[in-house]
């Protein structure tokens, strides 16, 4: 009985996301796909446990989906010219299998279109690529399930009107495109990296997981895609500290007093091979994005079994590269943090100071000036820069961390 | 299928005056591309009035249904066949008109 709830928890994992791409793809509307393909798996549970689990579960869910899709059609009638007229667009015919062309590929594109608002992409990809229910999506974004029931039912309802496109972008706009799928991915993952909210655990390990599951797959689906490699290895580097990240007491743990044995060591070694594959592609040519360079970042940090073996010229080159690619104030806050190890942090604090005007009202600002002003001895100041961090920090761990650190100065 | 693509000028900073060659040149090559159907600049909104006989009597009001900043400059009705194709060209037509484009499909 385990076995086969199991194997349908499995199936769900798997599947899923199959399903409803290629439920979309032959009836050209993500609200048939989706409704026919819950019922199917409604079904599988009603059915596997007494007929057992069918030897290929997918071509059985497939099937059973598309069954309960025309069935649905016959219902309420649809056959007729107006559907047909209202099916979405795709190229058709379709590409040669291989390269791209999966229906899934088609799935997230679509999903994560630059004409819905940021909030709806992620809301959607979750439903539909990632196969989490609507209570499950509402709950991990605190908001009514109602709020979210309509927001991904208005996103389906604008896809259909405006005939937002089924398919995979065409060579010229896929850079920016996937760019923009990773940003989904990676809005996901950083909420449960650090999540907001007083009444959330600090960390929300569905989200990080559920976020690597699907840049896995997009890994899958576009294996040369360097962004795409990238990003899965910051998320895997990342995820690999998560336990280590909050200590017993429900407080955020710095890099520097971390627990480095505690750090999960496949991940690790996963996120490596990856930096690796792609310092190579660097070497022979390929100008590395930010994903990739923020990784390289991380394997740095990830590379040293102590603290003090950190290579921070290493990290500082890295930074002084990305700077170059994108120079927003966050980045350069981060930079200094590098630049705090190798020149001291006074020569770092300047660089932050100078950072005032557009990120006072971001509390990892304020965290890190009062890092470093506790580590000049200026206590005084060093603490009213705690007030403000604990002020904005939007992490309960973090505050935590935060207020004894500041108490510790009083 | 069709989409109305809205001009959209700011009162308080409004776009360039010198775009009308520009723009021809942009709607010739919307007919030889087969997407235009309808093009139309106008008349400031002071030049509109609204006219509301739900009721017994016509009422008619000066000005627009709506004051605000931004108002509707120009319209376009386009031919396309999805949304991508849509967005494409009013990004074309953004810089164009040096205003920003609104597009809505029809129902």
């Amino acid at each position: 009985m385990s076995d086969v709830r199991e194997a349908i928890a499995r199936a769900h994992h798997d599947e899923w996301a199959r399903v409803i791409a290629s439920l979309t793809r032959r009836f050209g509307d993500l609200d048939i796909a989706e409704e026919a393909a819950a019922e199917a798996f409604a079904a599988a549970v009603e059915r596997w446990p007494a007929d057992g689990v069918p030897p290929n579960p997918g071509a059985w869910l497939t099937t059973t989906a598309n069954r309960k899709a025309i069935d649905r059609i016959r219902r309420e009638n649809k056959r007729d010219d107006k559907h047909k007229e209202a099916r979405m667009v795709y190229d058709d015919p379709p590409e040669p299998v291989g390269a791209i062309d999966d229906d899934r590929l088609r799935l997230i594109f679509t999903c994560c279109h630059p004409a819905l608002a940021m909030q709806t992409r992620v809301a959607l990809t979750l439903r539909m690529v990632g196969g989490l229910t609507v209570p499950e999506i509402a709950r991990a974004y605190l908001v009514a399930e109602s709020a979210m029931g309509q927001r991904i039912t208005r996103a389906k309802a604008k896809i259909k009107a405006a005939r937002i496109p089924y398919r995979v972008p065409s060579a010229e706009d896929l850079p920016a495109r996937v760019s923009g799928v990773l940003a989904v991915l990676y809005l996901v993952f950083n909420e449960g990296y650090l999540a907001t909210g007083p009444d959330t655990d600090p960390l929300r390990p569905d989200l990080t997981i559920e976020a690597i599951r699907l840049t896995r797959l997009i890994r899958a689906l576009m294996p040369g895609d360097g962004e795409v490699a990238g990003l899965l290895a910051l998320m895997l580097l990342t995820e690999a500290r998560r336990t280590a990240r909050v200590s017993a007491g429900g407080e955020l743990v710095p890099p520097t007093e971390q627990n480095r044995g505690a750090w999960d060591t496949g991940l690790i070694a996963e996120g490596h091979r990856l930096v690796r594959e792609r310092l190579a592609a660097a070497a022979a040519g390929v100008a590395p994005g930010r994903y990739q360079i923020l990784a390289a970042i991380n394997a740095v940090h990830t590379s040293a079994r102590d603290i003090r073996d950190t290579d921070w010229s290493q990290v500082l080159a890295l930074y002084d590269q990305l700077v170059r690619l994108d120079s927003s104030p966050i980045i350069a806050l981060n930079r200094a943090v590098a630049v705090a190890e190798l020149d001291g942090p006074q020569v770092a604090l300047a660089a932050v100071d100078r950072l005032e005007d557009t990120l006072t009202g971001y509390h990892a600002y304020h965290a890190t000036r009062a890092d470093l002003l506790r580590r000049l001895g200026q206590s005084r100041q060093a603490c009213a820069a705690y007030d403000k961090a604990i002020e904005l920090a939007g992490n309960t761990a973090e505050t935590a961390y935060l207020t004894r650190r500041r108490d510790q100065l009083r | 299928m069709q989409y109305l693509v809205s001009v959209i000028d700011d009162k308080s900073n409004p776009g360039s005056t010198d775009r009308r060659p520009a723009i021809s040149a942009f709607n010739e090559r919307l007919i030889a591309e087969g997407y235009w159907v309808f093009a139309g600049g106008l008349a400031d909104t002071d030049a509109a009035t609204v006219i509301d006989n739900r009721g017994e009597q016509a009422v008619f009001s000066d000005g627009p249904f709506v004051e605000s900043k931004e108002y509707l400059a120009g319209v376009w009705v386009w031919e396309a066949p999805d949304l991508d194709v849509a967005l494409k060209l009013a990004a074309e037509a953004s810089k164009v008109c040096d205003r920003k484009i609104e597009v809505r499909p029809f129902q």
